[in-house]
């Protein structure tokens, strides 16, 4: 109980923190929603009004504060760029940032655990060997660059899907899933390379330890002792990985989602940058800090119920 | 075992893949008889009420929606739209509209009198409360309903080029949300946009005009310029404005046919004159001499563009004063003797601020750069975010040279040489002639056309002796469309006419 507290405050701290850096980020870079909006037709004159309209000409803490109450009420203000709301903007791309993000921690999962226990088990064989030389040069892949090679592989030659025409969950759920299964995957394929990589080394690293000799002497076979004892402990570290992983992930698909021509919030964001929308950056990024903070909640939850040990240290 | 797992993993994995050829059927919807998909290079993020959008790329669509008193045509005339026909009195300060008969907004309601003087009022700001949206109707003095069928704008000023102004859209005075819900009365009604991904418009059925040819327009954004060319070839979108020589390359022999028009921009260096070298005119004068525009064509746009000599483009037609495009011939002795002259024997160094997202633009300015070096000018490129130059550049005109590219909003001369007079508001290079002041304001107030046209050939003339920038080139526009389509036609503007496209 102790222990949830803790951690509902840090989370808490750490939402404050990141709202204000942004808040003051966007204080600092030059231009501002009402420069953005106007461009070309920019004068003295027409900017002052604008920001009058905005409410941009408030002084930087008044706005915060402002902003910050109005947050804690769940009212996250209305977008400059497009004059929605915030949260209906962001209600209506989260789900396609989110489907995309678990499609590709599920891709990864489903290569990497079998491929990083296989490996481990035929250490040295010939293909061990093959894999890891594979994988390494996988790795070495930029994500966006997986993405283009998909695209350019799947839809222009096998023409397995149309690049550029991402449908939305609201059309067709179908059409929505088989669309977003390749950016998943050009996500989901270096990271799959990076936990098959340390899925091995942990196993092995596990294996050599003494626990296992004495598994090995009570006359377990080969697989009874893997996958009872050197499985359970060699994941720890790999679900911190996969935590840190999983919010790589969003960060993936904020990019693939401009390759892939994905509307999703990835896309939103970037946007919103650019023109200077703050409430929806704001409440962009703050979602975003959230999902970091509650991946590694639960990757903590689940190394706790994996090692006991872990449960009596704090 | 070892088998079980590598087999499962491989079945996982085809059957994964395998279930993505699977709906190929769909596609038939992209061959439904009068559909088009449009890509566009951003969504549209200023507004989509006619009156406060102000990015080209908006207005270039909303021409499709909206309809002013009079519009543009394909050949640069202005011709009658929401009115019938109009009449200028009193030497250019009345301007008299018929209200075209049976007209209707999108919603069905007929177009009435007092539609326009909503309209007109609220760009006008007459009431005070608001902006001056259309700069050039500060004169308007009233806007008078004379019956039911006629309204009159009187001015303050005579002017008579206030007519390409009355391009301004005509908006319903009922609609309380023209940013949420446009109305208006083009051959094009909005039907929903999802943000960031597209937007939808269907024909208008009750157009008063030749009516749009497909029936529903999908835009859709491209926001990544790199997957033009393939979701072009995947079929996902139909056509795209603007693309470069590159990717025109790219789809030679798809079934992709490419038209070449012109962009209607001044693209030129733009020189802050307050900026220490730059406002002597002879070092001005020398960087001309010393930037080879058919080089920069060569090396960046495959030989293609119009090269310009002032801040006026061909298809401005009567304005257009095509000798000086040869004002400054490429002389890197001349502009060595001209910058000795100026005491720059030695040369100097500046730096060129490039929006980032202007491809084109960057590229000239790279091969700027090599050109200066003949002349010992260190120029550096300082490559800055739209909103920075927007901001930095371009209203606080805290630069010191920026390669860009003007564009005019109006069919009117005004439209680009407005901004050099020296205490205009957009006179971001402050540029500061008194011989330029004069002829613009006799041009303002001249009410004889061949006078008028006169003083603002005076105008050009002056930018081009004063070596106000360095002029470079009206770029070509290069547009991509699916060989299923035609009907794609270049207007003198910035604007894309959706309802002249048609199936094949």
């Amino acid at each position: 109980m102790k222990y949830a507290g803790k951690k509902l405050v840090s989370m808490l701290v750490t939402l404050l923190i990141v709202s204000f850096l942004v808040f003051f980020a966007f204080a600092v870079i030059p231009g501002d929603a009402a420069v953005s909006k106007l461009g070309t037709q920019a004068t003295p004159e027409r900017i002052a009004a604008l920001r009058a309209e905005m409410g941009l000409d408030r002084p930087f803490f008044v706005r915060y504060g402002d902003w910050l109450f109005s947050a804690l009420r769940g009212d996250f203000g209305k977008s400059y760029s497009y004059g929605d709301s915030v949260s209906a903007l962001i209600a209506q791309k989260l789900p396609i940032t989110f489907a995309l993000t678990l499609l590709s921690f599920l891709i990864m999962l489903v290569c990497a655990i079998p491929l990083g226990i296989y490996t481990a088990k035929h250490e040295g064989g010939m293909l061990d060997r093959i894999i890891m030389v594979v994988n390494q040069v996988i790795m070495a892949i930029p994500p966006f660059f997986s993405g283009i090679m998909i695209t350019y592989l799947f839809g222009l030659i096998l023409k397995w899907f149309q690049p550029g025409s991402f449908v939305s969950y609201t059309v067709s759920v179908g059409r929505f899933f088989h669309y977003l299964l390749f950016p998943a995957v050009a996500i989901a394929i270096p990271k799959a390379a990076m936990t098959v990589k340390l899925l091995r080394s942990s196993l092995l690293q596990e294996a050599k330890k003494d626990y296992v000799r004495t598994a090995y002497s009570k006359g377990n076979r080969t697989n009874g002792v893997l996958y009872r004892h050197v499985l359970k402990n060699a994941m720890i570290p790999v679900i911190t990985f996969l935590a840190m992983t999983f919010t790589d992930m969003i960060a993936g698909s904020v990019i693939m989602e401009q390759v892939f021509s994905v509307a999703g919030m990835g896309r939103l964001l970037i946007s919103s940058i650019s023109s200077r929308d703050y409430p929806v950056v704001e409440a962009i990024i703050i979602l975003l800090a959230l999902i970091v903070v509650l991946a590694n909640f639960a990757a903590d939850l689940l190394c706790r119920v994996l090692d006991p040990r872990i449960r009596r240290e704090v | 075992m070892k088998k079980t797992i590598f087999l499962s993993v491989l079945l996982t994995l085809t059957i994964a893949l395998s279930a993505c050829s699977g709906d190929k059927a769909d596609d038939s919807s992209k061959l439904d008889e009068s559909s088009i998909t449009i890509g566009i290079p951003q969504d549209i993020e200023d507004s989509l009420d006619p009156h406060k959008a102000v990015a080209a790329g908006t207005e270039e669509i909303l021409f499709n929606i909206f309809e002013g008193l009079v519009k543009p045509d394909s050949d640069g005339n202005l011709v009658p739209a929401v009115a019938s026909d109009y009449k200028i009195e009193d030497e250019g300060k009345t301007y008299t509209f018929y209200l075209r008969e049976g007209i209707k907004f999108h919603d069905g309601t007929p177009v009435t009198v007092e539609d326009i003087k909503y309209s007109i009022e609220r760009c006008a700001d007459t009431s005070g409360e608001g902006t001056l949206l259309v700069s050039a109707f500060s004169n308007i003095e009233s806007v008078e309903i004379v019956d039911e069928k006629t309204v009159s704008i009187h001015l303050n000023n005579a002017d008579t080029d206030f007519l390409s102004e009355l391009t301004s859209a005509v908006i319903p005075a009922w609609n309380e949300d023209p940013a949420g819900n446009p109305i208006g009365t083009g051959p094009y009604r909005y039907v929903s946009r999802v943000v960031q991904d597209s937007m939808q418009l269907q024909k208008f059925e009750e157009y008063w005009g030749t009516p749009a040819n497909i029936t529903n327009v999908t835009l859709k954004v491209i926001a990544d310029s790199d997957m033009i060319v393939t979701n072009l070839k995947s079929g996902a979108i139909d056509m795209f404005c603007r693309i470069s020589t590159d990717q025109a390359n790219e789809l030679a022999g798809t079934d992709f046919d490419v038209y070449e028009g012109t962009m209607n921009l001044v693209q030129a260096m733009y020189l802050n004159n307050a900026f220490e070298p730059f406002s002597d005119v002879r070092v001005r004068q020398a960087l001309c001499y010393a930037v080879d525009p058919q080089a920069i064509l060569d090396l960046a746009f495959d030989g293609k563009g119009t090269i310009i000599g002032s801040s006026m483009f061909p298809a401005f037609g009567k304005y257009y004063m095509p000798e000086l495009s040869g004002a400054y011939a490429h002389d890197v002795e001349k502009a060595k003797a001209l910058l000795a002259e100026a005491g720059y024997a030695d040369g100097f160094s500046f730096a060129i601020t490039v929006p980032s997202n202007y491809q084109q633009h960057v590229d000239t300015a790279q091969v700027i750069v090599e050109q200066l070096k003949e002349i010992n000018v260190d120029a550096s490129i300082n490559l800055v975010e739209w909103e920075t130059w927007v901001n930095d550049a371009y209203v606080g005109r805290q630069f010191e040279a920026t390669v860009v590219g003007v564009d005019a909003s109006t069919l009117s001369a005004r439209a680009l040489l407005e901004r050099f007079n020296s205490d205009n508001s957009k006179n971001f290079i402050n540029f500061n002639s008194a011989a330029y002041d004069e002829a613009y304001g006799a041009a303002l107030v001249s009410t004889d056309d061949a006078e008028q046209t006169g003083y603002y050939k005076t105008c050009e003339q002056i930018l081009s002796d004063e070596a106000a920038n360095v002029y470079i080139q009206d770029m070509a526009s290069l547009v991509a469309l699916n060989n299923r389509y035609g009907g794609y036609v270049f207007y003198p503007m910035y604007v894309q006419d959706f309802a002249k496209l048609y199936l094949k």
